[in-house]
C-alpha cells in the first residue's frame, strides 16, 4: 500500500516547474514556440507580407543587438548600419566568389566579420563620451559604405553586387514558394542569435553591462574591467549587426552601397528608442514599426490622393512626427507602454485580493 | 554543463536544417511560362514602376512618372487601349536597392501588375532584373543607358529604352573627331558604369587625343578640383558624361577659374530648359561678364527624342498639347518629355498586343520592332536585341538657349561597329495616335 | 604648386562652413547638453524661406536677413516646445526627438517647395580662383565667431548664459532666468546655423543638401572638442582644408573614409577632441 506523501501536481507547480528549467532551456523552449508563430503565419498570410515578416526578422536582430549596446551599456551608436553593411558585402562576396559554401557558413561569417569590426570599433571607441562617440559611430557609417566606390572591382561600386541563393533543397521546390522557405531561414537565425543574446542579457555579463551603464567608476571599483565590457558589448551587438546584414542580403539577393546610408543606421536607433530602450521585445517592437510604419503612411499618401510633391514626402513626415510624439510622451518607448498596461490592470486584481484576505 | 549540452545540440540540428548544399550553387530552377494575364481586367490594365521620388537622388528624376502620368491620363481620357485604363502605380525607392527589391516585390506580388515600365536606376534596377525574368513579368523600356538590359538569352522580359552608354560614346567620340581633329580632349565621367561605358565608346575614336581623364563622385559636389586638372592638362574640349546637376556644377566650376573649354555633354545631362534652370540665379551673382544663356551657348549634346523648344516638330506639339491640358504648372522639359515619351511608347506597345493582352504578347509586341514613334532614332528592339534607342543626334544650344542640330541622327551598335547616318521614316502623331480622337 | 594652392583655397571657404556649422552645434551643446541633430533641417528651412523671399523681390540681402530672422524663430521654438520637456531625460531622448524634427522639417521642404533642385546665388562674385564671394564667407565667418565669443567671455548676457548651462541651480538662485537664457542659446546657435545654410548652399538648394555638411560639421566640433567653440572653428578650417587635399590628391570618393580615419586617430589620441576638456571624476 502506498502513501500519499506529496500533493497532487497542480497547473501552479507545472509552471513553477518550467521556470525552474535550466535558463537556456527555458529560452530555446519559447524560441521554439516562436519559430512555430512564425511558419503558421506565414502559411497563412500571402508571399508579400511573408518577405514583410522577413523584414521584420532581419531588422529585429539589428535593433536587439543596438539597445543592447546603447540600452544596456549606454554607449550612443550612430553607426549600427556599418555592421549590416559588413555583414552584407561578407554574404554577397562569399556566395558570388566561394559558392560551395553552405548558407550557415555564409551567414556564420558574416556575423563574425561584423564582430570583427565591432571589436575594433569598441576598441576606438572605448574611452569616448555620449556625442563624441555619436559622432565617431556617424562618420563610421557615413565612411565605410565609401569603400566600395573606392574598390571598384571588388566590391561592385555603386551598383554593388547581386547574386541569387539557392538555400531551398529541391525536394520542396513545388510545394514551398522560395520566398517562404527563406523567411523561416531568417527566423531561425534571428531566434538562434536571439537564445544567446537573452542568454547573455539575463546573465552576468548582462549585470556587468548595465552596472557599467549607471557608473563606470563604481563598477570599475567592485572589480568589473569596464574597457573589456563596453568592447565585449560593441562586439556582441556588431555580431547581431553583421547577422542582420547577412540576413538581408540573403533575402534580397543583393548588397549595394546605397542601402547603408546614415539614414539606416538613425533609423535603427529611432526602433531601439520606439519599441523601448534597453528592451528585447522593446527591439520586437521596433522592428515591427520600421516595417509597418513606412508602409502605412505610404498608402495613406496613396489614399488621400494628394498633389506629388505632397505625396512623395507624406511618410517621411509622418515617420518624423511619430518620432517625436513617442520620445515626448511614451519616454521607455511601446514596451514601456505595456508594461504599463499591465501594472494597470494588475492593481485591480491586487487590490480584490487584498480585499478578499481582510 | 548540461546547459551547454543542450545549446550545443539545439545549434547542430538548426544548422543542420540550413545546411543543403553550396549557397551560390545553382539548382537549375527554371523560367515559369510567360503567357499570364496577371494583372489585366476587362477595362484595366495595372503596371507599376520604381522611381526615385525623394532622397538625395531624386532631384532631376522625379519628373519622369509625372510626365508618364499625364500621357496615360490622356490615354485613358480617350478611352484607353483597346478599350482598357491603364493603372499606373509608381512606388518611391530612393535610389536605395534595397527599397527598390522591396517595392517591385510589392507591386508583382501584391498589387499583381502586369508589367514592371520605366524602372529607373542602374544600381537599383539590376537588383530586380533576375527576380522580374524568374517570375516571367516584362520589365519594359528601363531608364537606364546601363548595357545589362538587352541580354536576350539571359532576360528575355527585360528591355532597354534610353540610348546606351556605350553607343553615345561612340557618337559623341566620332562627332569630336571630326570636328575637333587635333584638340586636346578631356574626359569629365560619373565614377560608376555610366562613366565606364561611354570611354569605351569615346576611347574608339578619340583615344589618342585624350590628355586627362576626371571622375566624379555624385555624393561630392565640389568639381573645381577636377576642373581645375582638366585645365592644367590643356584640354580644349572636355566631353561631360554627366547628370545635370553636374554638368552644371562644371560649368559653374570652370566660370570660376576662367577655364573656356568646349563642352560636350551626354543626353543624360544636356537638357537646356532643366541647365538653364539651375544655372540662371548665377547670372546675376557672376558679375556682368557672365550670364546663364553664355555660360550655356555653344554647349554641344547629344539627344535622340526632339527638343521641346523646337515647337515645329509634330511630336513635341503632340505632347506639348497633353502637357498643357494635363500639367500646364510644371516647366515643360526635356526630363518630363522623356517621360511622357516613354509612356507612350508602352501604350503603343500594349495596343500592338491586341485586344486580349497576356504577357507574352506584349513580349512579342515589344520584339517585333514594329514601335516607331517621336524618336529621331529607332529602338533596337528584334528577336536577338533587347536595346532602346540605338543612335542620336547631335546639338548645339543657342544663345536664346533654344537648339539647332548640327549632326543628323545616326545610329550604331555597342561593339565597334561603324556609325551610319540614320535616315529611316518617322513616324507621325497621326499615324500611331493612341488618343482615340 | 598650383593644384596645392587650389586645393588649399577651395579647403579654407569649404572649412569657414564647416566651422559655422560646427559652432551653431557647440553653442547648443554648451548651453543645454544636446547634441542638435535637426540643426541642419533649420538651416534648411531658412534658406528656403530666403530662396522664396529673393525670388519674390529680387533682393538677395533680405532673403538672407529673413533667414537669419527665421532661423533664430525655428531654434527658439524647437528649445520650447521639444527639448525643454526633455531636459531631465537622458540624451539619447533628445538626439531621437530632434531627428524626428530633421526628418519631419526635411519633408516639409520637400513638399512645398519640391525635391528639384533650385538655382540658389551665392552672396557675391563667385569667378576667380579665391573669389569675392570665397573671401566673404571666410570673412564673415570668422566675424561671427568672433561677435559669440566675445559676447559668451565679455557681456553679462554671456556670463548669464554660461551660469544658466554649467550651474544652473546656482543661477537660479542668483537671480538669473535659466529656462530664458536656454532658449536664447538655442536661438543664437540657430541664427549661425542659418547662415551656415546660406553659404553652404549655393549653387542648388535640394532637401538634402545639407546632409554632407552636417557631418563634416559634426566631425569638426568633435575633433576640436563639443565644449570648446575656438576649436571647433580651427577644426572646421583643418577638416576643409585636409579634406580637400584628399579629394585633389586621392580621389572624390575618399573623402568620407579620410574623415572617418582622421577622427579615429584623434579621439584615439584625445577622447575629448583636441581641445576639449574632459570632464574628471575623482573618487
Amino acid at each position: 500500500m502506498t502513501v500519499r506523501t506529496s500533493l497532487p501536481e497542480t497547473p501552479v507547480k507545472a509552471a513553477k516547474k518550467v521556470r525552474a528549467l535550466p535558463p537556456l532551456l527555458r529560452h530555446v523552449l519559447f524560441a521554439l514556440a516562436a519559430f512555430a508563430v512564425v511558419v503558421v503565419l506565414t502559411l497563412v498570410t500571402d508571399e508579400f507580407t511573408n518577405l514583410r515578416i522577413a523584414t521584420v526578422g532581419y531588422y529585429l536582430i539589428a535593433v536587439a543587438g543596438l539597445t543592447l549596446l546603447t540600452g544596456l551599456t549606454g554607449q550612443v551608436s550612430l553607426g549600427h548600419g556599418a555592421f549590416m553593411f559588413i555583414g552584407a558585402y561578407t554574404v554577397a562576396l562569399l556566395v558570388r566568389r566561394v559558392p560551395a559554401f553552405p548558407l550557415w557558413a555564409d551567414l556564420l561569417l558574416a556575423s563574425a566579420a561584423g564582430g570583427l569590426a565591432g571589436l575594433l570599433a569598441g576598441a576606438a571607441a572605448a574611452r569616448l563620451r555620449g556625442p563624441y562617440l555619436a559622432g565617431a559611430t556617424l562618420a563610421l557609417a557615413v565612411g565605410l559604405p565609401a569603400l566600395t566606390r573606392r574598390f571598384q572591382d571588388f566590391l561592385g561600386g555603386s551598383n554593388g553586387l547581386s547574386f541569387t541563393v539557392h538555400s531551398r533543397p529541391s525536394g520542396l521546390a513545388g510545394i514551398v514558394p522560395e520566398l517562404r522557405w527563406q523567411t523561416w531561414i531568417v527566423w531561425l537565425s534571428v531566434l538562434i542569435a536571439l537564445v544567446l543574446v537573452v542568454n547573455v542579457v539575463r546573465g552576468r555579463l548582462g549585470r556587468d553591462f548595465r552596472a557599467v551603464r549607471d557608473d563606470e567608476v563604481a563598477a570599475s571599483l567592485s572589480g568589473i574591467a569596464v574597457g573589456r565590457t563596453k568592447i565585449l558589448a560593441f562586439l556582441i551587438s556588431a555580431v547581431c549587426g553583421g547577422l542582420a546584414g547577412g540576413l538581408q542580403a540573403f533575402l534580397l539577393g543583393t548588397a549595394a552601397p546605397g542601402s547603408f546610408t546614415p539614414a539606416l543606421s538613425l533609423s535603427l536607433l529611432a526602433a531601439v528608442v520606439l519599441g523601448g530602450l534597453g528592451s528585447l521585445w522593446g527591439a520586437l517592437w521596433g522592428a515591427v514599426a520600421l516595417v509597418y510604419f513606412q508602409a502605412w503612411s505610404e498608402d495613406l499618401a496613396d489614399v488621400l490622393h494628394l498633389n506629388t510633391d505632397v505625396a512623395n514626402n507624406l511618410p517621411l513626415a509622418v515617420y518624423g512626427v511619430i518620432l517625436i510624439v513617442v520620445v515626448l510622451a511614451f519616454p521607455r518607448g511601446i514596451q514601456g507602454g505595456f508594461q504599463r498596461l499591465r501594472t494597470l490592470l494588475r492593481r485591480p486584481a491586487e487590490k480584490k485580493e487584498n480585499h478578499e484576505n481582510q | 554543463m548540461r546547459t551547454s549540452r543542450y545549446g550545443a545540440g539545439f545549434l547542430a540540428l538548426a544548422l543542420a536544417l540550413t545546411a543543403c548544399g553550396g549557397a551560390g550553387e545553382s539548382d537549375g530552377g527554371g523560367q515559369q511560362a510567360a503567357d499570364s494575364a496577371v494583372g489585366v481586367t476587362k477595362d484595366t490594365v495595372t503596371i507599376g514602376t520604381h522611381q526615385p521620388l525623394t532622397g538625395p537622388a531624386a532631384p532631376g528624376y522625379s519628373k519622369i512618372s509625372v510626365g508618364a502620368r499625364a500621357v496615360f491620363q490622356a490615354i485613358n481620357d480617350g478611352g484607353g487601349i483597346n478599350g482598357r485604363k491603364i493603372d499606373y502605380k509608381v512606388e518611391d525607392d530612393g535610389y536605395n536597392p534595397t527599397k527598390t527589391v522591396e517595392v517591385v516585390k510589392k507591386l508583382v506580388l501584391q498589387d499583381k501588375v502586369f508589367a514592371i515600365v520605366g524602372g529607373l536606376g542602374t544600381p537599383t534596377h539590376s537588383k530586380v532584373v533576375d527576380y522580374l525574368n524568374t517570375e516571367g513579368v516584362p520589365d519594359l523600356l528601363v531608364s537606364s543607358g546601363a548595357l545589362a538590359w538587352d541580354n536576350p538569352q539571359k532576360a528575355p522580359m527585360t528591355f532597354g529604352y534610353q540610348l546606351d552608354y556605350a553607343r553615345e560614346g561612340k557618337i559623341q567620340g566620332k562627332y569630336i573627331k571630326d570636328t575637333f581633329a587635333g584638340k586636346k580632349i578631356g574626359y569629365f565621367t560619373q565614377n560608376d558604369d555610366i562613366g565606364r561605358d561611354t570611354q569605351a565608346g569615346l576611347d574608339q575614336f578619340v583615344k589618342d587625343q585624350t590628355v586627362a581623364r576626371q571622375g566624379y563622385d555624385s555624393a561630392n559636389t565640389d568639381v573645381t578640383p577636377q576642373l581645375s586638372a582638366l585645365k592644367a592638362a590643356g584640354a580644349e574640349v572636355v566631353v561631360c558624361e554627366c547628370i545635370p546637376a553636374f554638368t552644371a556644377l562644371s560649368i559653374l566650376a570652370a566660370a570660376k577659374i576662367g577655364y573656356k573649354p568646349q563642352f560636350v555633354v551626354s543626353s543624360i545631362g544636356a537638357d537646356p530648359a532643366t541647365l538653364s534652370g539651375l544655372l540662371q540665379d548665377f547670372a546675376k551673382r557672376g558679375g556682368a561678364t557672365v550670364s546663364s544663356a553664355q555660360l550655356l551657348a555653344g554647349l554641344i549634346g547629344t539627344g535622340y527624342l526632339p527638343d521641346v523648344s523646337q515647337t515645329s516638330d509634330p511630336w513635341v506639339a503632340y505632347f506639348k498639347g497633353i502637357h498643357d491640358k494635363y500639367i500646364p504648372k510644371e516647366p515643360l522639359t526635356n526630363t518630363l518629355f522623356y517621360g511622357m515619351v516613354l509612356a507612350y511608347t508602352f501604350g503603343q506597345a500594349l495596343k500592338a498586343a491586341g485586344p486580349d493582352p497576356t504577357r507574352r504578347k506584349i513580349v512579342e509586341a515589344m520584339s517585333s520592332g514594329q514601335l516607331k514613334g517621336p524618336g529621331l532614332t529607332p529602338f533596337g528592339f528584334s528577336k536577338d536585341s533587347h536595346s532602346g534607342y540605338t543612335g542620336g543626334f547631335v546639338f548645339k544650344i543657342n544663345p536664346d538657349t533654344t537648339t539647332t542640330v548640327i549632326q543628323p541622327p545616326s545610329v550604331t551598335d555597342r561593339g565597334t561597329g561603324a556609325i551610319t547616318p540614320y535616315t529611316g521614316e518617322r513616324a507621325t502623331p497621326e499615324q500611331v495616335n493612341l488618343l482615340g480622337k | 604648386m598650383q593644384e596645392f594652392l587650389d586645393l588649399t583655397l577651395g579647403g579654407i571657404s569649404a572649412g569657414a562652413v564647416y566651422a559655422a556649422l560646427g559652432l551653431a552645434l557647440v553653442i547648443i551643446y554648451r548651453a543645454t547638453r544636446v547634441v542638435n541633430f535637426a540643426q541642419p533641417a533649420l538651416a534648411l528651412i531658412s534658406t528656403y524661406l530666403a530662396y522664396s523671399v529673393t525670388k519674390a523681390t529680387g533682393s538677395y540681402w533680405l532673403g538672407f536677413a529673413v533667414a537669419i530672422v527665421a532661423g533664430t524663430l525655428l531654434g527658439v521654438a524647437t528649445e520650447r516646445l521639444l527639448i525643454r520637456p526633455l531636459r531631465h531625460r537622458s540624451e539619447l531622448s533628445s538626439i531621437i526627438v530632434t531627428l524626428g524634427l530633421l526628418l519631419v522639417l526635411q519633408a516639409i521642404a520637400g513638399m512645398i517647395w519640391s525635391n528639384e533642385p533650385l538655382a540658389f546665388p551665392y552672396a557675391f562674385d563667385f569667378v576667380g580662383r579665391f573669389s569675392a564671394n570665397d573671401l566673404f564667407v571666410v570673412l564673415i565667418v570668422l566675424a561671427i565667431a568672433a561677435l559669440v565669443l566675445v559676447v559668451f567671455k565679455y557681456t553679462p548676457l554671456g556670463l548669464r548664459m554660461r551660469a544658466a548651462a554649467f550651474a544652473p541651480d546656482v543661477a537660479r538662485t542668483l537671480g538669473v532666468r535659466v529656462g530664458l537664457m536656454l532658449t536664447v542659446g538655442w536661438g543664437m546657435a540657430a541664427a549661425v546655423g542659418s547662415l551656415a545654410g546660406l553659404l553652404a548652399t549655393p549653387p542648388f538648394l535640394f532637401p538634402n543638401v545639407l546632409d554632407g555638411v552636417f557631418v563634416y560639421a559634426l566631425t569638426a566640433a568633435v575633433l576640436g572638442g563639443l565644449d570648446n567653440p575656438l576649436g571647433t572653428i580651427a577644426g572646421g578650417f583643418v577638416l576643409g582644408i585636409g579634406l580637400s587635399y584628399v579629394s585633389g590628391y586621392l580621389g572624390p570618393e575618399m573623402v568620407t573614409i579620410a574623415a572617418l580615419a582622421i577622427l579615429v586617430v584623434v579621439l584615439i589620441v584625445r577622447p575629448s577632441g583636441l581641445f576639449g576638456r574632459a570632464k574628471v571624476r575623482r573618487v
